[in-house]
């Protein structure tokens, strides 16, 4: 079976990054979800994130 | 006037929250202009176009916030601070659960999540959904302003991994009965559908929902899923897990028209499975789709009445091209009497991208061409999108409205805006609008639009002329905003509300067609 279709067997379990609208949403449907408390890595600086996803890729 | 400044450094909000800040910050009395954000690029930018910026913060990072205001007094700044800070802490009590801080310790903290929904600023998008697809998660994709080369590459990876890829941009997706970003609530059932439109998805399943007919899997795919770049990699990975689940009987497939080579890749591969199928290539020709053995859905409409007919084992015997209400025509007449001499142009205001992409490929063939910002042909693209043009349509959602404001699905001002602005124009007859509910966006799109229908009316009775006012609620009665109560509250400020978007639109054109 894909893994497209063992998810569809699962319970849905959401990791939510940006919106928290969207978290709320999901716990209003009494949905599993945990939301990220992202900032921009980096402190936004942009070469310095390309950077760091070079170094991670 | 004076202008103040707050800057709180390596401070990070989500910006729909600052962006409904900002709002509320606007209404408060002797504030001139205000902008609540990150100081990114864009928002900086705005800052200047507003005359709101000062050297402290052109130096800021988009990891930094900042308050910026032109207020009449500056006594006033303590009460802007004030209404920031309880909005900010609001927002704060909605959320007692621990929030990891990166995706990494997010997993860590819950090792059984199976998707991760991503809707960061574009930039950093991406990076993040490599991650989660690197550790084996399914990913959807909200966000935009991701460069196609970014995704492909995930795509490609995600079909290496047997993972969904649904986006970027991908505004919909109904996975196990669970509404991801902008869905309606609708019933369980046997259709399964793969989209690369938001809202043709949301319009077709809330159809199928009216006729009885739920859903077992709805899969976004991102507006860009059938673009020769990335050759359908996503809808066909779709419709492959479609045709493998046992919970789906008929599946439906909604895009624009595709290029033929990536239509017939992704024909060939529905056709290759053994359930049934209606596709729907908003515009596009039904002749190709027939070829594959599939049946075409012309409207995003008559795609849910025919999923509804397979799924009921009822022969498909026509095309649902025509109102499904008795009464149009005589409604029709009775409001072609009521408009002033020179009343004749429609102005439609969707905050459905494919809504009105459906509404001007129906328009082109009733009434001729359509201004838009959104054109199907160059040559009616308007010169400038504040200004409509005759007959003018727009896609309110598209970035040239939406540049530092949230989508008019979560936040209507520039619907309101542009509405009293049409009402102003003496040749303009028709006011067609869509209300889309669902979780994801306003909680109540139509009662936000209720006083500017009112002042609309205003301004063109001051002048002996009339407007009509049509539109079509896109959604269920178990939606947050419930349908029956939405529609209720437009009918009394006397919206003539028709059961879809395509009827909507071939009323308006009854209308239009007999004003020329």
């Amino acid at each position: 079976m894909s893994k497209i279709n063992e998810l569809f067997q699962q319970e849905l379990k959401v990791i939510n990054m940006g919106l928290e609208s969207f978290y709320n949403d999901l716990k209003k449907q009494n949905i599993e979800v945990t939301h990220v408390d992202w900032r921009p890595p980096a402190g936004g600086n942009k070469k310095m994130i390309s950077l760091l996803n070079k170094l991670k890729g | 006037m004076s202008v103040k400044f707050l800057v709180k450094r390596n401070t990070y909000y989500d910006s729909v929250t600052l962006m409904i800040i900002t709002k509320e910050i606007r209404k408060i009395e002797g504030v001139n202009e205000g902008l609540v954000a990150m100081a990114t690029d864009l928002n900086k930018e705005l800052a200047r176009n507003l005359n709101l910026i000062n050297r402290e913060l052109e130096g800021l990072t988009p990891n930094d916030f900042f308050i910026a205001v032109n207020l009449d007094e500056d006594a006033i700044f303590e009460e802007v601070k004030e209404r920031v800070e309880e909005l900010l802490n609001k927002k704060k009590m909605d959320t007692e659960d621990y929030n990891p801080p990166t995706l990494d310790s997010a997993i860590k903290y819950m090792p059984d999540a199976n998707l991760v929904l991503i809707s960061l600023p574009g930039e950093y998008a991406a990076a993040e959904a490599k991650k989660a697809l690197l550790n084996d998660r399914h990913v959807m994709l909200f966000s935009d302003n991701v460069s196609i080369e970014d995704e492909v590459e995930l795509k490609k990876l995600a079909k290496t991994r047997g993972l969904l890829m649904m986006g970027p941009d991908c505004g919909t997706a109904i996975i196990n009965n669970v509404a991801l970003a902008f869905a309606n609530v609708l019933k369980k059932g046997p259709v399964g559908i793969v989209g690369a439109s938001g809202t043709g998805i949301q319009e077709v399943t809330v159809v199928l929902d009216r006729l009885g007919v739920g859903v077992s899997q709805v899969i976004g795919t991102g507006g860009r899923d059938l673009k020769a770049e990335v050759g359908g990699i996503m809808m066909i990975e779709g419709i492959r897990a479609l045709q493998q689940d046992p919970d789906t009987e008929v599946i439906v497939l909604i895009s624009k028209p595709p290029i033929p080579e990536v239509a017939e890749k992704v024909l060939c591969v529905l056709q290759e499975g053994n359930k049934q199928s209606v596709v729907c290539f908003v515009g596009g020709s039904p002749q190709m789709v027939e070829k594959y053995g599939a049946v075409p859905g012309l409207t995003l409409e008559d795609t849910a009445y025919k999923a509804a007919s397979l799924v009921k084992g009822e022969p498909i015997i026509r095309d649902i091209t025509d109102f499904t209400i008795n009464n149009a025509d005589e409604i029709v007449e009775a409001e072609v009497k009521k408009f002033k001499k020179g009343q004749k142009y429609l102005r439609a205001l969707y905050t459905g991208g494919t809504l009105c992409d459906e509404a001007l490929n129906i328009l082109s063939s009733s009434v001729g061409g359509v201004y838009s910002n959104i054109p199907l042909d160059p040559e009616l693209k308007l010169k400038d999108v504040r200004a409509s043009y005759k007959h003018t349509a727009l896609d309110l959602g598209e970035d040239e409205f939406t540049r530092g404001r949230p989508h008019p699905m979560i936040d209507p001002f520039v619907r309101q805006e542009r509405l009293v602005k049409e009402a102003e124009d003496g040749e303009v007859a028709v006011i067609l609008m869509d209300f889309v509910l669902g979780y994801g966006v306003h909680p109540d799109p139509a009662g936000e639009m209720i006083q500017y229908i009112k002042k609309a009316r205003e301004i063109a009775e001051k002048e002996g002329r009339y407007l009509c006012f049509v539109g079509s609620v896109c959604g269920t009665e178990a939606d947050p905003q419930n349908r029956a109560e939405q529609e209720a509250k437009l009918r009394k400020e006397g919206v003539i509300l028709m059961p879809s978007n395509a009827q909507a639109v071939r009323f308006v054109s009854e209308i239009i067609s007999r004003l020329e």
